[in-house]
């Protein structure tokens, strides 16, 4: 089990970002982690991964351990061998770099079953298969993100965090990367989801947690929360007669925003 | 055309050297973003090794070789791991001059074993010719121009093929992925310092090969910059051939305008790189084969 206990992280040794963020991942599941823009979601998965350093961050209380070890001060090259791996926002693709050359970085730490990992890869995404020779920059969002997705799991990591991998991405390639994420989870990597399309996420994790300003204001099953009249309302743009609305109408949104925490 | 040939095969030979030097600054460029003024150092540290290496302690030349310029890495690394990584994330201008630094202190040290005499360099090849068709060539030149090859080669495909030569491509690229992906930056910088140095030692090498070292050798290894500056900052290849363009530049400049353009005045083949290098800022302010201004998707 991956767990987040009581976390605090500052950014610039000043600016607070997470308050004391307590969540769990448990093995083989898939995780939900909600949230708008700005609420701490990534910080988290930098914490976890060993990243903050590169953004001059910090923690200053609370701990991440896996199976019990702490392991929030570790390098990320360690954090990668111990078998978690993230996923950056943004696909973040070696643009220059050949498909395949891509999935051979990702193979870094494990680099013995390359070529196994590799088939495995490329049996996931057939399409990356068939593109293995292209420049990485030329494919599309969708095959990018995916491109993303199988350079992680070409160490093949116990735990996969995503960020946003929905990101900018049309109603047709979400469909398609949320199946991949389940079926990623089937073959055995637990996966934290960190999202805004709170839908999609939702549709296949077992729990989702909610994010506000750097502390978990919600936390329950992802039925519950599917049912949860506040989450419908802020997260899913649904209210009460089940017709999308834009956030511009929910005048008392801040308000109610606070009083959910 | 015999003294075409000749000036010509004297510019790639030349020319080799240069670009050594710039592949080694190119290299600590792009995996460290950090701007090497400490090259000339490196050159002179490696062929000052290859002089003792050579005279007091008996080494064959094939054998010192091989030892400077694993010596200069060596050196290469212990200066980026005190005195440059404890700079990451300060300004690239602090850096340069740090680097700057650097120089000056290995330079001092370097001085301390040349004295103030000339050392005459031992090399297999001195000042012997070769006559391909009717032209005589000196074999240093050749050999520097096939060395040189041979290396560029495989540095090549050390970056293309290699695990560690991808990470540090993707560690020049995007370090915070190549970071997610469980590459150790740290090594990637102190390798590319490695990397730079051993280059930065076979350049001195050949500098000396046919002739001798001072204190003023170091002064060759500023022709690297046009040759950095013609090819483009992050580019490999463009360092290759910036080197090589300098260097035949500079011999058919010197051959040839002495009697075609006396006007110029003498020597005017030691300024002529700087000419082209304006010349080509002047069209394509990123080099040759720079990238105008890397777009991320
Ligand atoms: N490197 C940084 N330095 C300072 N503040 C940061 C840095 N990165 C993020 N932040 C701030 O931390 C907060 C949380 O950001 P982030 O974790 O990216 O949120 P999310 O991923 O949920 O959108 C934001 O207010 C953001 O401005
Ligand atoms: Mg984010």
């Amino acid at each position: 089990m991956l767990s987040v206990e009581n976390l605090e992280v500052v950014y610039d040794d000043v600016i607070l970002v997470l308050r004391g963020v307590s969540l769990d991942v448990p093995e083989g599941k898939i995780v939900a982690l909600l949230g708008a823009n700005g609420a701490g979601k990534t910080t988290l998965l930098r914490a976890v991964s060993g990243l903050l350093d590169v953004h001059e961050g910090e923690v200053t209380k609370g701990q991440i351990t896996l199976d019990g070890d702490p392991i929030h001060h570790l390098s990320p090259a360690r954090v990668v061998s111990a078998g978690v791996k993230q996923v950056l926002e943004g696909r973040r693709v070696f643009a220059e770099f050949s498909v395949e050359e891509n999935l051979r970085v990702g193979a870094h730490r494990n680099t013995r079953r390359l070529s196994e990992n590799m088939e495995r890869v490329y049996d996931l995404f057939p399409v990356l298969r068939d593109r293995r020779r292209a420049t990485a920059g030329y494919l599309s969002g969708g095959e990018q993100q995916m491109l993303a997705m199988g350079r992680a799991m070409m160490s093949d990591p116990r735990y996969l965090l995503l960020d946003e991998p929905s990101l900018g991405l049309a109603p047709l390639l979400v469909q398609q990367i949320r199946d991949l994420i389940v079926e990623i989870n089937q073959r055995g990597t637990t996966v934290l989801l960190v999202e805004q399309n709170a839908s999609m996420a939702l549709s296949i994790a077992e729990h989702g947690y909610i994010m506000e300003t750097g502390k978990i204001v919600m936390d329950k099953g992802a039925s519950e929360l599917l049912e949860d009249e506040d989450v419908r309302e802020f997260y899913l743009g649904l209210h009460d007669e089940g017709t999308p609305r834009s956030f511009r109408d929910v005048k008392h949104y801040k308000r109610r925003k606070r009083w959910l925490s | 055309m015999t003294r075409f040939g000749q000036s010509l095969i004297q510019g790639l030979g030349n020319g080799s050297i240069y670009a050594l030097l710039a592949l080694g600054f190119v290299i600590i460029y792009k995996s460290t973003l950090v701007i090497s003024f400490a090259q000339p150092a490196l050159m002179v540290a490696g062929a000052t090794m290859v002089v003792f290496l050579t005279g007091s302690f008996g080494l064959p030349f094939f054998a010192a070789v091989p030892v400077a310029m694993l010596l200069t890495a060596l050196l290469g690394l212990i200066v980026e791991r005190s005195a440059l990584r404890p700079m990451v994330g300060k300004p690239v201008f602090v850096v340069a001059i740090i680097t700057i630094g650097v120089d000056i202190t290995i330079r001092v040290v370097v001085n301390r074993f040349l004295g103030n005499t000339i050392r005459n360099f031992t090399s297999p090849w001195g000042l012997d010719t070769l006559r391909v068709g009717d032209v005589f060539v000196q074999q240093r030149f050749l050999a520097m121009m096939l060395t040189t090859a041979v290396v560029v080669a495989a540095l090549f495909a050390f970056f293309k093929y290699s695990r560690t030569g991808l990470a540090m491509r993707a560690t020049a690229f995007d370090q915070e992925t190549a970071l997610a992906q469980g590459i150790s930056v740290g090594m990637v910088f102190a390798l590319s310092w490695a990397i730079a140095g051993a280059l930065a030692a076979l350049a001195g090498t050949f500098v000396g090969t046919g002739g001798s070292i001072d204190q003023q050798t170091w002064i060759i290894a500023l022709k690297a910059l046009p040759a950095i500056i013609i090819g483009g900052l992050d580019s490999v290849g463009g360092a290759v051939i910036g080197g090589l363009v300098v260097g035949v530049i500079e011999a058919l400049v010197g051959t040839y305008q002495p009697t075609a353009a006396p006007w110029l005045g003498n020597n005017f083949a030691v300024v002529s790189p700087y000419v082209v290098l304006l010349i080509v800022l002047l069209l394509r302010p990123y080099g040759l084969f720079g990238t105008p201004e890397v777009e991320r998707v």
